[in-house]
Formats: structure tokens, C-alpha cells, sequence
């Protein structure tokens, strides 16, 4: 069996020589085609297709400005075939083909000269990088959000140092929730521009607040994130310091609301002293810590819930909606499960209040770690490193909450679950639907209320009420906020 | 520390005063003994940083062999390659005699070379002439066919040119090269463009001096029918646009990439002479028929001159169809290509511009720096040699430059400048 050449002739068809080679090279590719070439019939060309084998007395006659297709196959049927598919290429409408690639800098100083009045950058790299380029960052003359965590403390100092003297604000490293003027970062909400401005050392503490407070008609100018370190002894607060001096000038603010865990008096002194001095009324909430003397415009709270009412001029709750519990009779145990850290902590300082006992992984002051206590209600932080270790944290997958909640929902002697759902840019796209899932696949003839609360707003991607919706359906009572729901517990095992 | 950054950032200015100010011009076309003195009998230059025959690839040894039977060193092919292994010629890479050459590079006494004076600062650089395509000895193509046609280059074509050139003063490069991007050249696989305005420069001059009409109409015809006869043109301006920019102290700019077939070198202005060479690499690409990548010789040649000036891969965005070697081959993969690119050089060419991109520069000033920070390497656009001596090209393509080339040169320049 001897192979078979084909040779057609296109008069007057020009294609690009580049586009030619790459249809050679898919037509050489059919079943039973030995080799194929489409090329213009100049006579180098020609000298080439017959030094391949690939020339007949059709392709000879072929001058330089006629397209040659040039097909040598194991038999007739496969050579007409291959004929076909090339004069199908040849054909094909060669329009566009989508969106075309997109361009994404690769370095700072390309994003740079692409977006030249760009101040700010999110740096979200492996730990061992992050301070390098958050230095590129500032030396830029831009600010720095440092999303990476695992970056080595003296070296948080020693940048947030340099950011002082370069007049730059670092936020974080470990920083998950920001939003400037009126932009969301990583994980945070959207919501209305106002005279807000929050400085966080937690990201679900600053959702919460901003969450609730553009709920209760007010509105965001800056949420700033400073990571879970600044304020302890180490670090001094560096970044803290720099947000409210910012804020103080930040003509659009007109009320500093301030969320951590409790500082070191020595920590706690100087960023009140700060506080003091920047001439608008500041809200203060250490979560967890005890009343403490505060400078004449400021004020202290102790749940997040609260920060949000003062910072939009409430005082307190006029009329708080409160549902009807049904009664729980003969069980007392609550056990919260979180995706925020700050929202555990803003419900063990409520059960706290309300004089119950509380165990948790992340106790607030008055509360007890895990192991230490057999009673006590359990409340869980599951986004802790110890939950998180090469899983996702439950903030981008309910499931990591799944197992715990159906636990839960077996246990006979728990009168209440409590839990929070956060929604937002980075969050995962349905996290009630996660929730109501597990808490109705679980649910047996003696399972526990359960409370929930979400945060997040209208315009998020989840949509808050359409979250809400998914919960109330799947049986769950949807507080306002997290304190609320935390409230309601109480209430339901002291009823 | 912020003393060093600004003594690299002034000299790394300086280099770009230099770049920019080079005004390239095609002056002559002369034998390569009248154009550099230091050639000699038995001296082949090379493409490349030094290597010897012992590390030569294929297509290298086959263009020695070649170009000793074309001198007359050797009676024929067997004959030229012994002598080589017995150490019969002195070689030398073209960059140490202010010259380049495109794949094996061979300049030899006898050939004709074109004469690129940067009449900015009174350099000048040599390059032989484009031979054409497929069996040519750039590839390491060396039959009777291959050496006949540079018979008839340094007896016929060669002196024609040369005569033109001389009675007209020269043709100004810079504008041509600017007119060529708008055109859909990117001055290393594509110079279908530049090699019609060279065209329409030179024909005046050529009839107007020639002798012989059939000779004029075979001396036409072989440039009309080249369509990557100025490469060796582009080549020459860069190496003339390049070699002022060499030995700027503090400078962290590339003067120099280029590839023997065994090693890819680089030199740094802050760093002199010094060859910085690590393996060559494999390039991407697209075969004529017949062949695959199984025949392919990895990326050799000094034509990445032109990258080193902006132009060849770093001009992608001016030539879409190029970027077809490789991924799916849009305008908009081309135009990244560019984008890429300037992020590892210092600053756009104000001059030469590309329409698709809104007319930003091509990416200019390679900073050894800006390469090792954000591990992007050099593209290069290349035609790919048969790796066996005696056949020629087989395929075209894409390739890195490889990014150990670099790491060595800025730990050298480290070194050099007191950083440990």
C-alpha cells in the first residue's frame, strides 16, 4: 500500500504565514494523514513541500500569490478528508474569539505605572514576602493592606516603624476586612458612604459593626483593619495610632468607633491618650474587658451591637423586637458554633452579663478555656488555627461547621444552638443555605432551638434577606445581631 | 543603601540617554577584513559568548565546516571538520569584533558585511547579509547550493549594495524601524515591512550604479524575495545602538543577550565584558514539514540583539501574527507579550511606537534587576535550526532567555558594588 498526495491550489488567497504553520499542523494531526503543509506557492516554499514529499503537478503550477494545501495519507478517502477539513479552516470565519486575554500586572511597579493615581495595595502573598512588597508598597508612596498572615512579629515592627516615618498606614499583616472610602476589601461588606470611621483589630468585629450600623440608617467612611498583633505589647499599636490620626483629619468622619480584644494597660493608655486628642467622639469596645476610664469625648462599650447603636447617635434600643421562645423544658446547655472569632467573643461577653457560666477555645476574660470546666456553655470559634490547619476557614466553607452542627442537633441535653452567618465580598456565595442544611438533615424529635444571626447587608452578594429567608425556613429563629441572638439563648435557658 | 540606589538609578538614566540617543545608520557594505582589521586567516567568529568546537552544536559544526571549504581553508566538508577538532581556527565570538550574526553567526575574512554607524557616538557594527530562507548556512545548511549563493553575495551582491550605499550617504534606521512597527514588524521574525522600505531606499541607488541589468534585476529580486532581509540589518543597528552603553559603572542594564547553540549569554553595562551564560533552552514553536520538535536544535544566534534594544519579542504587540508560534495566538496574547516585557525593562522608547497598543514604546532598558524580582525572562522570537550539521531551518518559534543568566550577573553586580 503506497501513500496518496493530494495537492489543491487557492488562486489569489492570502494567509498569514504564522496562521498557515498552526493549520498545518492540526491537519497533520487527522487519523492517516503522514504529513501536511499549507503554504504560499512561492518557490522556496515549493522547494520545501518537495524536499517533504508533499508536492504534486497540481501544486507545481502554483504561483506566489496562490495558497498551496498539501496533503500526503495513507489512502484516497483519508487524503479527501483531510482536504475537507482544511479547506474548512481556510473558510472559517477567523472573527474573534472571546474576550481576548486579559492583562493582569505582574508587579507592583507595573500595577503602578497602569493605575498611576492608585494609594493603595492589598497584599495577599506567602508570609515570608508580604513585608517585602508591602515595602515596595510604601516607598511607593502608597498605603498597605496585608492580607498575608505568618509574617515574623519583629518584622511588622520594624515595617510599620518605616510606614510612620513615610506618613503610610499599614493594615495588618493578617488583615481580612477593610473598607476605604467606600471600596470593600477582601472580606468585608457593602455598604453606604458615611461618618463612620471604625479601626479593627478583628475583621468580623468591624463587619458586624458596620453591618449593623448601615441597618440602622448610618453609614461608612472608612473601616480600617490594623491585624490581630497591633495592639499587643510588641507592636505598641503602631498602626491604631496612625488610623486615628488619620481619621482625625478624614474630613468625612465624624465618629471613631475602636474594636479589639482588651490591650495591656500600658497599650491601653497610650491609644486612649491618641483617642483623646483627635477632637471627635470616640466609641470604644474592648471586648471582654472591664469598665475602664475613658477620656472625656469617648466612650465604652461592651458588644458590637452597642458600637453600632452609639455610633449612629441611639443611646439604647428603644423597643427591642424580642420573638417568642418556646419552651425548652428540662434542658439547659447552649453551644455556639462560629465562624468569627469576634462574634464568639461578643457572645460569651453577653452570656457573661447575663451571669452564666461560659467554656470557650478563645475564652474573653471570665470565661473558661476548653478542659478546664466540665459545665458551662460552649462556645466555639471555628475559624481558630487549631479548626482551620489545612482546612478552609468556615467563613468560605460552611461545611467545615457541618459536622459540629449535626452533633449538635443530637444532643439531647442542649436547650439552644447559637450561630453567626457573615456574608460578604469573600465569603462563601450561600452559607446559610450550610447551615439550614445541616440543622434540618440533623434534626431529630428532641433537637435544640436554634438562633442564628447574619451579618452582612442587601447590597452583598448573598443579599442579607434572601439569607435570612433561607434560615427562618429551615426552622432557625434570625435575630437582628449577633448580640440579639445571643440574648435570646440567654433568655431561652434562663426562662 | 538608598546611596547605591541612587547611584545605580543615575547610571541606569544614563544608559537610557545612550539607548535612546543612538541615530543607527546603514552606511557600506565591505568585506568583513576592510571592516574589521583584527580578522585573519583561519579566524571564524561565531554567534554567541565564547565556546569551542568540542561544545558546538550540530548546525554550528556544520556552518564551520561550511564556511572553511567557502574560504578555500579546506578541501571540502570531511576535510574542514577534522581540521576543526585538530584546532585549525582560531574562534571568536562576533560581539568582540563589533559584530553580530543571526544563528551560527559564521563572519569570515572574505564575506561581505553591512555597515551600521551610530553616528551619535561614531561606533559602528558589522553583520553579514541575510541569505535567505531554509537551507542557508545560518542554519548550518553548508552544500555546493548554500556556499554559491555567498559566492555570488561577496562577488555580486555584496559590492552592489556597498556602491549604493556610498553614493547616497546612507539610510537613517531609527525612522525606518518605527515606519516598519506600524506595518506588522517586530524586526526579528518579522521584516516583511522594514524589508520593503529597504527595498524601496536601495533600488534607486542600485540602478542607478549597476552594470549589468540582469544583475540589478537578480540583486532586487533577492532582497523582494526575502522577506527577512533586514534582520541582519536590525541586528547591526542594535549591536551599534548597544555597544555605547556598555561599561557604565553602576549600570544594571543588559548590552548583550545572545546564544551559540550550547550556551545563552548576557553582558551587563555596570559588569563589563563579562559573559553571564547558563544552558540555552528549547523554543516553542511551529515546524515546516516534514520536521517536529525531535529535529529541533535549542535557541542559538546573536539576533537577540534586538530584543536587547525593544524590539523582536519585547515589539510583539506590533506584530500579532508572531505571537501564533505559541498559546492561541490573538492580538491581545500578542500585546501581552509587550506588557509583559515592560516590566522587566526601565523605560518605552519614545520613538518607536505600536498603533494597537495606543502607541506606548516598545520596552526598553533591561534591568537584570526587574528580571530576577519578578522571575519574568526575556521572550525571544527565533527560527530554529536542524540540531544535525548540513540541513537548515526547520521551524520558528518562541523561547525564554534563561533566567539563571541573570541571578549570576546581579550577584556579580552585587558584588561588585559592595552588597554582600
Amino acid at each position: 500500500m503506497s501513500a496518496v498526495i493530494l495537492n489543491r491550489v487557492r488562486k489569489g488567497l492570502y494567509i498569514d504565514s504564522v496562521a498557515l504553520m498552526r493549520f498545518s499542523r492540526s491537519i497533520a494531526g487527522l487519523d492517516g494523514v503522514e504529513e501536511a503543509a499549507l503554504m504560499m506557492g512561492t518557490p522556496a516554499n515549493l522547494g520545501i513541500l518537495k524536499d517533504a514529499g508533499l508536492l504534486d503537478g497540481t501544486g507545481e503550477g502554483a504561483s506566489g500569490g496562490d495558497l498551496v494545501v498539501a496533503i500526503r495519507a495513507s489512502d484516497a478517502a483519508q487524503a479527501e478528508a483531510a482536504l475537507v477539513e482544511a479547506e474548512r479552516l481556510l473558510d472559517q470565519p477567523r472573527g474573534s474569539r472571546g474576550e481576548g486575554a486579559v492583562w493582569r500586572p505582574r508587579s507592583l511597579r507595573a500595577a503602578v505605572a497602569q493605575m498611576p493615581d492608585a494609594s493603595l495595595a492589598l497584599i495577599s502573598v506567602p508570609g515570608d514576602f508580604a513585608v517585602a512588597e508591602a515595602r515596595k508598597a510604601i516607598r511607593r508612596g502608597l498605603h498597605a493592606m496585608i492580607f498575608s498572615d505568618n509574617v515574623p512579629l519583629a518584622e511588622e515592627v520594624a515595617l510599620k516603624r518605616e510606614a510612620t516615618e513615610l506618613g503610610r498606614l499599614v493594615m495588618g499583616p493578617d488583615c481580612g476586612t477593610a473598607i476605604i472610602n467606600g471600596v470593600p476589601l477582601a472580606f468585608a461588606n457593602r455598604l453606604p458612604q458615611g461618618s463612620v470611621g471604625i479601626i479593627g483589630a478583628s475583621g468580623t468585629g468591624i463587619q458586624e459593626v458596620s453591618c449593623l450600623i448601615a441597618r440602622l440608617g448610618g453609614g461608612i467612611s472608612h473601616a480600617i483593619g490594623v491585624g490581630g498583633r497591633d495592639l499587643g505589647d510588641v507592636v505598641g499599636g503602631i498602626s491604631t495610632l496612625a488610623a486615628l490620626d488619620m481619621l482625625a483629619r478624614d474630613k468625612l468622619t465624624g465618629h471613631v468607633v475602636m474594636i479589639s480584644k482588651p490591650p495591656s494597660p500600658e497599650v491601653t493608655a497610650r491609644v486612649l491618650a491618641r483617642a483623646g486628642a483627635i477632637g471627635k467622639p470616640v466609641t470604644v469596645c474592648f471586648i471582654g474587658a472591664a469598665p475602664m476610664a475613658m477620656p472625656a469625648n469617648a466612650e465604652q462599650v461592651f458588644t458590637l451591637k452597642d458600637a453600632a447603636l452609639k455610633a449612629v447617635g441611639i443611646g439604647e434600643e428603644t423597643t427591642p423586637r424580642k420573638p417568642d421562645i418556646p419552651a425548652i423544658a428540662g434542658r439547659r446547655g447552649i453551644r455556639g458554633l462560629f465562624s468569627g472569632g469576634t462574634l464568639c467573643a461578643e457572645a460569651q461577653a453577653v452570656l457573661l452579663a447575663g451571669r452564666l457560666q461560659v467554656t470557650s477555645n478563645a475564652p474573653i476574660p471570665g470565661a473558661l478555656v476548653v478542659g478546664a470546666a466540665e459545665d458551662g456553655h460552649l462556645l466555639l470559634d471555628l475559624g481558630d488555627d487549631a479548626y482551620t490547619r489545612g482546612r478552609p476557614h468556615p467563613m468560605i466553607d460552611p461545611e467545615v461547621r457541618g459536622g459540629p452542627v449535626r452533633e449538635a442537633m443530637k444532643d439531647p441535653a442542649l436547650a439552644v444552638l447559637l450561630a453567626d452567618v457573615v456574608i460578604g465580598h469573600g465569603a462563601h456565595p450561600d452559607p446559610a443555605g450550610g447551615l439550614a442544611r445541616a440543622v434540618t438533615g440533623a434534626r431529630g424529635r428532641r433537637a435544640p432551638l436554634v438562633i442564628a444571626s447574619v451579618t452582612g447587608s442587601d447590597a452583598d452578594p448573598q443579599i442579607r434577606s434572601a439569607q435570612v429567608s433561607t434560615l427562618e425556613e429551615a426552622g432557625i429563629l434570625v435575630a437582628p445581631s449577633n448580640a440579639d441572638a445571643a440574648a435570646w439563648a440567654r433568655d431561652a435557658v434562663g426562662s | 543603601m538608598t546611596d547605591i540606589a541612587g547611584r545605580i538609578d543615575a547610571a541606569n538614566q544614563e544608559a537610557l540617554r545612550r539607548i535612546f540617543a543612538g541615530d543607527p545608520v546603514l552606511v557600506d557594505v565591505v568585506p568583513a577584513a576592510e571592516a574589521i582589521p583584527a580578522l585573519w586567516e583561519r579566524m571564524i567568529l561565531h554567534a554567541g559568548p565564547p565556546v569551542d568546537w568540542s561544545r558546538m552544536c550540530g548546525p554550528m559544526r556544520g556552518a564551520v565546516a561550511g564556511i572553511a571549504v567557502f574560504e578555500g581553508w579546506a578541501p571540502d566538508l570531511e576535510a574542514a571538520a577534522q581540521m576543526a577538532g585538530e584546532g585549525a581556527f582560531d574562534f571568536q565570538p562576533n560581539h568582540h569584533f563589533d559584530a553580530v550574526g543571526p544563528m551560527t553567526g559564521m563572519t569570515t575574512i572574505s564575506q561581505p558585511v553591512m555597515v551600521v554607524e551610530n553616528r551619535a557616538f561614531g561606533n559602528r557594527a558589522f553583520c553579514t547579509i541575510n541569505e535567505g530562507l531554509g537551507k542557508v548556512m545560518r542554519f548550518g545548511g553548508n552544500d555546493a547550493e548554500v556556499l554559491d549563493r555567498l559566492r555570488w553575495l561577496r562577488d555580486g551582491f555584496g559590492p552592489a549594495m556597498g556602491k549604493a550605499l556610498r553614493s547616497g550617504g546612507g539610510i537613517p534606521l531609527k525612522p525606518l524601524v518605527a515606519r516598519g512597527l506600524t506595518m506588522g514588524d517586530e524586526m526579528h521574525q518579522r521584516n516583511v515591512g522594514c524589508t520593503g522600505l529597504m527595498l524601496r531606499a536601495l533600488s534607486p541607488a542600485m540602478a542607478a550604479s549597476a552594470g549589468d541589468l540582469k544583475e540589478l534585476s537578480r540583486a532586487l529580486a533577492f532582497i523582494g524575495g526575502n522577506d527577512q532581509f533586514f534582520l541582519n540589518i536590525a541586528m547591526a543597528m542594535g549591536k551599534a545602538i548597544m555597544d555605547p552603553v556598555r561599561g557604565i559603572e553602576a549600570s544594571t542594564v543588559v548590552t548583550a543577550m545572545s546564544r551559540n547553540g550550547t550556551d545563552f549569554g548576557i553582558r551587563v553595562s555596570g559588569t563589563g565584558d563579562t559573559w553571564f551564560t547558563a544552558p540555552v533552552e528549547m523554543p516553542e514553536g511551529l515546524y515546516f514539514p516534514g520536521f517536529t520538535e525531535a529535529d529541533a536544535n535549542p535557541d542559538m544566534g546573536d539576533s537577540t540583539i534586538v530584543e536587547t534594544v525593544g524590539l523582536g519579542g519585547f515589539a510583539m504587540g506590533a506584530a500579532p501574527a508572531v505571537a501564533g508560534f505559541v498559546g492561541a495566538g490573538t492580538a491581545s496574547e500578542a500585546a501581552n507579550f509587550t506588557r509583559a516585557m515592560a516590566e522587566i525593562t526601565l523605560a518605552e522608547n519614545p520613538e518607536w511606537t505600536i498603533p494597537a497598543l495606543d502607541y506606548r514604546g516598545v520596552p526598553s532598558g533591561i534591568d537584570i534587576r526587574l528580571v530576577v524580582e519578578t522571575g519574568l525572562a526575556p521572550t525571544i522570537n527565533t527560527g530554529i535550526a536542524h540540531r544535525e550539521p548540513g540541513i537548515g531551518q526547520v521551524g520558528a518559534g518562541v523561547v525564554r532567555a534563561p533566567l539563571a543568566c541573570f541571578r549570576q550577573a546581579l550577584k556579580a553586580f552585587a558584588g561588585q558594588m559592595g552588597v554582600a
